[in-house]
């Protein structure tokens, strides 16, 4: 067992508070992506949890082992280093099977997981060369293979896929979550790659100014964020944010009426970019095409609403030249309210 | 144009600095060699025949190697263990490498007197050892008939003086690691020796090579804190070199002990340079 509990961990680097007292559970198993802009304290976490930073408060329990003050050699966890740290002076081979030496594995076991870590990150070819040879992507891939190859129970990475092109990252990410669910290792998966975080995690915790800001399912920090901030980092493009305002219970969009949740007051509409559905007769809210982007599986628009700057999924094949009016209806179920002051959402009515 | 200028430019600044050394050491050494192999204007080995068949020679030899030996090993071992301490510190490592190379600002010659006044006959050693009730009276250590207590006082007074100037070097040195190979280390269940063992001591090599150099070569040339402690009690290449030169007036022998000690600091450099090598590959 190696569920991890992070028990109001709390960090300051002489006075700048780099974490916030963060709690986080997280089950045996499971896959979290711990997602955020630079700067907001997602290596600092991994680092305490690994033990090679102090924490200034708080408790690490792993397993139900309370590990915070147990040397990093001791805690039973792998890294990836965000520099990858992979060491000059030893073969790619060498430093794939660095951790089974220190666990004096023997040396049939040792061929053997350097073999497979390196078939899975396609290293077979430079298990010979030393790093100096390599690129930073075929680096960064031997610091990953070090740390699957003595699958540990739980396993921690910093932007591991960070230096890989586009076709190589997709691939890597597949083959990541196939292996590490079947080994059903721990793992606690930094990025700034949103659509990284999506498709590998089980859960995605954003972290913003050194505390989590929301943890939940991929697909429920999409549709359900808590905070504009949240609306706005993750999806790419990022959520709209329409300001209304509510009278009796009900809000105007040019003529279209939707329930409010709240009888008066200002209010921000968080509604995605596909959420909105386009009528060329101009019913509902007015919104003005500036620029058509052609993505193939969809047409993105650009444009403004009012002074409003929205971004508009429409279908692929359209004609959007500039200027155009159109009309957008959002769908009510997927609107997200949040309150225009805070920019937290509002409690949400369960949704039909 | 300026390929050929930009090509030439590296020599051009060069060269005063090669002018310099080849005026103020190739033509010494010219010299050197050309007196070490002549007597009286002709060519002749006469000068390493006296030399080697010296009744010193196999003495300064022996105690040469003794010393370099045992004093190297010992200053390196040290200076590593000070500069991983010092590493260690969270604060105050100026402070404490400042004192550690207090040594460095003294001149050999000094060093050598100040550890004769705590080493003598009637030096502070002896007052001390009486003082506990430990000895009878003042006991000579330097002499003659005290080879191993003079060879040593000669030891402590060398790796006193000159073991800061190893670990300034390999101090500087480990400040150039990254900490993240330590710390992937760590991650990876090495423990701290395992860690010195595998990944720093490995990626020190360019500067425990430059430092066994040094040190080896500087202490091949050992002569002054010998001088000061033992006088002639010790025999030492360099102290050989000195007598021919000086009390005997034979520049001949002198100029073939200069040569050999020459011929062993650059066979001490090159088996360093060769044993040491860092492949261009394993650079970090
Ligand atoms: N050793 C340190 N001393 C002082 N401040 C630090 C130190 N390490 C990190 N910080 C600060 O702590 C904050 C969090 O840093 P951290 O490296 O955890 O960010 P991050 O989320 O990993 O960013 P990135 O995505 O750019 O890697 C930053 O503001 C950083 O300046
Ligand atoms: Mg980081």
């Amino acid at each position: 067992m190696a569920d991890i509990k992070i028990d109001k961990i709390a960090k300051t680097f002489g006075n700048a508070r780099a974490l916030d007292e963060i709690t986080l559970d997280i089950a045996d198993g499971e896959f979290i992506a711990l997602l955020g802009p630079s700067g907001c304290g997602k290596t600092t976490l991994l680092r305490i949890i690994a033990g090679l930073e102090t924490r200034s408060a708080g408790r690490v329990i792993i397993g139900g082992r309370d590990i915070s003050d147990t040397p990093t050699r001791a805690r039973g966890l792998a890294m990836v280093f965000q520099n990858y740290a992979v060491f000059p002076h030893m073969t790619v081979y060498e430093n794939v099977a660095f951790g089974l030496r220190m666990q004096k594995a023997d040396e049939a076991r040792i061929k053997a997981q350097v073999a497979r870590a390196a078939e899975l990150l396609h290293i077979e070819p430079y298990l010979e060369r030393y790093p100096a040879k390599l690129s930073g992507g075929q680096r960064q891939r031997v610091a990953v293979a070090r740390a699957l190859a003595v699958e540990p129970p739980v396993l921690l990475m910093d932007e591991p896929l960070s230096n890989l092109d586009a076709l190589l990252r997709l691939e890597m990410r597949a083959e990541l979550k196939a292996v590490l669910r079947e080994a059903g290792t721990t793992t606690i998966y930094v990025t700034h790659d949103q659509t990284e975080a999506m498709g590998l995690a089980d859960r995605i915790a954003v972290m913003h100014g050194g505390r989590i800001v929301q943890i939940d399912k991929p697909t429920a920090v999409y549709s359900r964020p808590k905070t504009t901030f949240v609306g706005g980092f993750v999806g790419s493009p990022p959520m709209n944010f329409l300001p209304v305002t509510a009278a009796s219970g009900a809000i105007d969009l040019d003529g279209l009426s939707l329930a409010a949740p709240r009888p008066e007051g200002n209010l921000l509409a968080g509604i995605r970019a596909e959420d909105f559905a386009l009528s060329h007769s101009g019913e509902g809210l007015a919104f003005d095409v500036m620029v058509a982007e052609p993505l193939g599986s969809h047409t993105l628009l650009t444009g403004r609403s009012h002074g409003q700057m929205l971004r508009v999924v429409a279908p692929p094949n359209g004609d959007y030249p500039a200027d155009t009016r159109l009309g957008l209806k959002p769908d009510p179920n997927r609107i997200v309210w949040m309150d225009a002051a805070s920019g937290e959402a509002l409690r949400q009515e369960t949704a039909a | 144009m300026t390929t050929v200028r930009s090509r030439l430019l590296p020599y051009l600044l060069l060269a005063p600095s090669v002018a310099f050394l080849a005026a103020l050491f190739l033509v010494p050494l010219i010299q050197t060699i050309t007196l070490s192999f002549s007597e009286d204007g002709v060519p002749s080995l006469a000068n390493y025949t006296r030399m080697v068949s010296d009744l010193n020679f196999g003495l300064a030899v022996r105690n040469t190697f003794l010393l370099v030996l045992t004093v190297v090993p010992i200053q390196i071992v040290m200076a590593l263990a000070m500069a991983m301490m010092l590493q260690k510190l969270p604060r105050g490592r100026d402070v404490v490498l400042w004192i550690w190379t207090i040594p460095l600002g003294i001149s050999d010659l000094a060093a050598g007197l100040v550890w004769l006044a705590i080493l003598q006959d009637r030096g502070y050693l002896n007052s001390a050892l009486y003082g506990l009730g430990l000895i009878d009276g003042p006991t000579a250590w330097l002499t003659y008939e005290t080879p191993v207590a003079l060879f040593f006082g000669v030891l402590v007074a060398e790796v006193w003086r000159a073991t800061a100037i190893v670990l300034v070097i390999l101090f500087a040195g480990l400040q150039l690691i990254p900490k993240e190979y330590k710390e992937a280390a760590e991650v990876f269940g090495a423990r701290p020796w395992t860690t010195f063992v595998r990944i720093t001591l490995p990626l020190l090599k360019p500067s425990l090579q430059t430092a066994l150099i040094l040190r080896t070569v500087l202490a091949f040339e050992v002569f002054a804190v010998v001088y000061a402690i033992g006088g002639t009690n010790f025999p030492v290449l360099v102290g050989e070199a000195y007598n021919w030169q000086r009390n005997y007036q034979n520049t001949g022998v002198a100029a073939a002990y200069a040569m050999l000690i020459v011929a062993i600091s650059l066979g001490a450099t090159v088996v360093f340079l060769w044993a040491l090598r860092t492949k261009p590959e394993q650079q970090a």
